[in-house]
């Protein structure tokens, strides 16, 4: 980008935006940081604690469960979306009327409140009286996924597959429908197979775009609040306890404000970290 | 082979609607026929679930309090992200890409994170359960993005256009809202489509920010679910209603979708 041009005064422009963000942002994140270095016995006193409460978060036993948790949980819906938005992505029509019907009812899912998306698979699965709990009883296995870990897992990870895998086809989509048409006929002319079409032309044009799905579903995923918390409550048990799930048990529902505290920009900071290795990478992309 | 690749899409599509076509057939069914016998479709086929929210107010306010405050949102998000987009594509200036990457952490901040901060600092203003409070709080993700995406679409808009307009005498202004902004409304359209979107679906924040004036469709829903035991059909009819307005949207910005998702900016 070397058109652009020097000018400070570029900061006028931004600073509505700085503004805005700073009030949402700064405020509460220094509110977090206060906490997380505090005990309190309420009346609004505070008393300096140091390190006290990241020790403590960092040691128990409990967040480290959540983050395993989390982490297999994240693992899992990125190994199953990404290659099956690829793959339905690579099969949906170029042109023609039916481009404009598969857009629109794929983009469904996405704009579905996330506690409706919940209670909707929570009635979709309940053994008794959802579609698919019915049905994977009536073929002999034993399903209830508010009593059987497994269960409940699996539900998770399929309303999550359900719920985003559009996002990643449309995304692989649009980068597919951005190939010039002289490449497929260049790989024609020299007899290339499917494999090799999607291996070295569709793959690479692909990359950009599908390194923005895997940054955007690992941030989401990440911080899976709302669909779990209706659909399981975070049970049976802790099974589907994820990060923010436990997060706001500690914060909202013992109101233990340090641990919280301590525990939030822990958590953030995982966050941050995973997805400033992405946008270097993908910056370094950019520019080759 | 290639006759048969209709069928993955197909198969995907029917994925999709299933949930919500069991949705809807729960939101036509009464209490008694969803909890006594297992139907595919409704037998005492009624509309009750769905009066019962058209003529109950905390019901139907909902609605209209979860539309204020994402129409809020959009407009609030991209007004301010507009000529924010065109400083980071057309100037370099100091702390440029640090702005820009922490723009974009706070698309990351689980919002977990900030609820009770969030909270607290609301209600320190005396925006407890207003609509802008809500409005205000979704900008945190909403922005980032908003520049994000508009940010790519203005680059993609060549250089001279503005030089043109500069040696032809407009003043800035002038350009940026005669000439600029009408080259890139595909972008400000995909940008207003994803705001609207986030806001929409997003629970936690606008439940945390809200109690009564303000409170969200969605939270509405949740509290009934807890409150008056097992509603289900009603809850069904609820959930049916949410999907209605993005649906809408969607059809509208069908065409620009798969345009705004090419540049690669979610």
């Amino acid at each position: 980008m070397a058109s652009k041009t020097e000018n400070q005064k570029a900061w006028l422009f931004v600073l509505p935006v700085v503004l805005l963000v700073a009030f949402n942002a700064l405020i509460p994140l220094m509110t977090v940081v206060n906490y997380s270095v505090q005990e309190t016995f309420g009346d609004n006193v505070f008393f300096w604690e140091g390190v006290k409460w990241y020790e403590q978060v960092l040691n128990s036993e409990r967040f480290h469960d959540s983050l395993l948790r989390q982490l297999a949980f994240t693992g899992t819906i990125l190994i199953i979306e990404i290659p099956l938005g690829i793959a339905i992505a690579l099969t949906m029509p170029r042109k023609g009327p039916w481009v404009p019907v598969c857009l629109v009812l794929m983009a469904l899912p996405l704009l579905i409140p996330w506690n409706v998306v919940g209670a909707m698979w929570n009635i979709f699965a309940l053994p008794d009286i959802g579609l698919l709990g019915r049905t994977i009883n009536a073929l002999g296995i034993e399903y209830n996924f508010t009593q059987q870990p497994v269960a409940a897992w699996m539900t998770t990870v399929l309303m999550d597959v359900w719920h985003w895998t559009s996002l990643v086809v449309l995304l692989a989509y649009a980068g597919l429908c951005a190939i010039p048409d002289a490449y497929y006929q260049a790989a024609k002319i020299d007899g290339a197979g499917s494999w090799a079409v999607f291996r070295y032309i569709q793959l690479p044009k692909m990359k950009r775009v599908l390194t923005i799905a895997i940054l955007l579903r690992f941030m989401d995923s990440f911080m899976i609040y709302t669909e779990p918390f209706v659909l399981t409550g975070g049970g049976p048990g802790n099974t589907t306890t994820f990060l923010s799930i436990d997060l706001v048990k500690v914060a909202l529902g013992q109101f233990d404000l340090g641990p919280a505290a301590a525990m939030s920009l822990i958590y953030f900071l995982i966050v941050l970290l995973v997805c400033w290795v992405f946008y270097t990478l993908m910056m370094r992309n950019e520019e080759v | 082979m290639r006759r048969f690749t209709w069928l993955a899409p197909t198969l995907y599509i029917i994925f999709l609607l299933l949930p919500i076509y069991w949705l809807l057939n729960m939101s036509f069914k009464t209490t008694n026929e969803i909890l006594g016998t297992f139907t595919l479709w409704p037998q005492e086929f009624t509309l009750d679930n769905y009066r019962k929210i058209f003529t109950d107010p905390t019901w139907y306010n909902g609605y209209f309090n979860s539309i204020i405050y994402v129409v809020m949102n959009t407009a609030i998000s991209v007004t301010a992200a507009l000529p924010a987009a065109y400083a980071f594509s057309r100037y370099r200036f100091l702390g440029d890409k640090h702005l820009f990457f922490w723009l974009l952490t706070n698309r990351m901040a689980p919002p977990a994170v900030f609820a009770l901060p969030f909270f607290q600092l609301y209600s320190a203003f005396g925006l407890f359960d207003t609509h802008i409070a809500v409005a205000l709080a979704h900008c945190l993700f909403n922005i980032p993005l908003a520049v994000w995406i508009l940010e790519g679409f203005m680059s993609s808009v060549p250089r001279e256009l503005d030089e043109t307009a500069y040696v032809d005498g407009y003043p800035f202004w002038r350009f940026f809202i005669k000439i600029f902004l009408p080259t890139i409304s595909a972008g400000i359209g995909v940008a207003a489509f994803f705001c609207f979107m986030f806001s929409w679906v997003e629970l936690l924040l606008a439940k945390t920010l809200t109690s009564v004036a303000a409170k969200p469709i969605a939270a509405t829903m949740t509290r009934t679910a807890s409150t008056s035991g097992y509603e289900l059909g009603l809850l069904a009819a609820a959930g049916c209603l949410t999907i209605i307005p993005g649906a809408f949207v969607i059809y509208f910005v069908r065409n620009y979708i798969a345009k705004g998702f090419a540049l690669g900016r979610v």
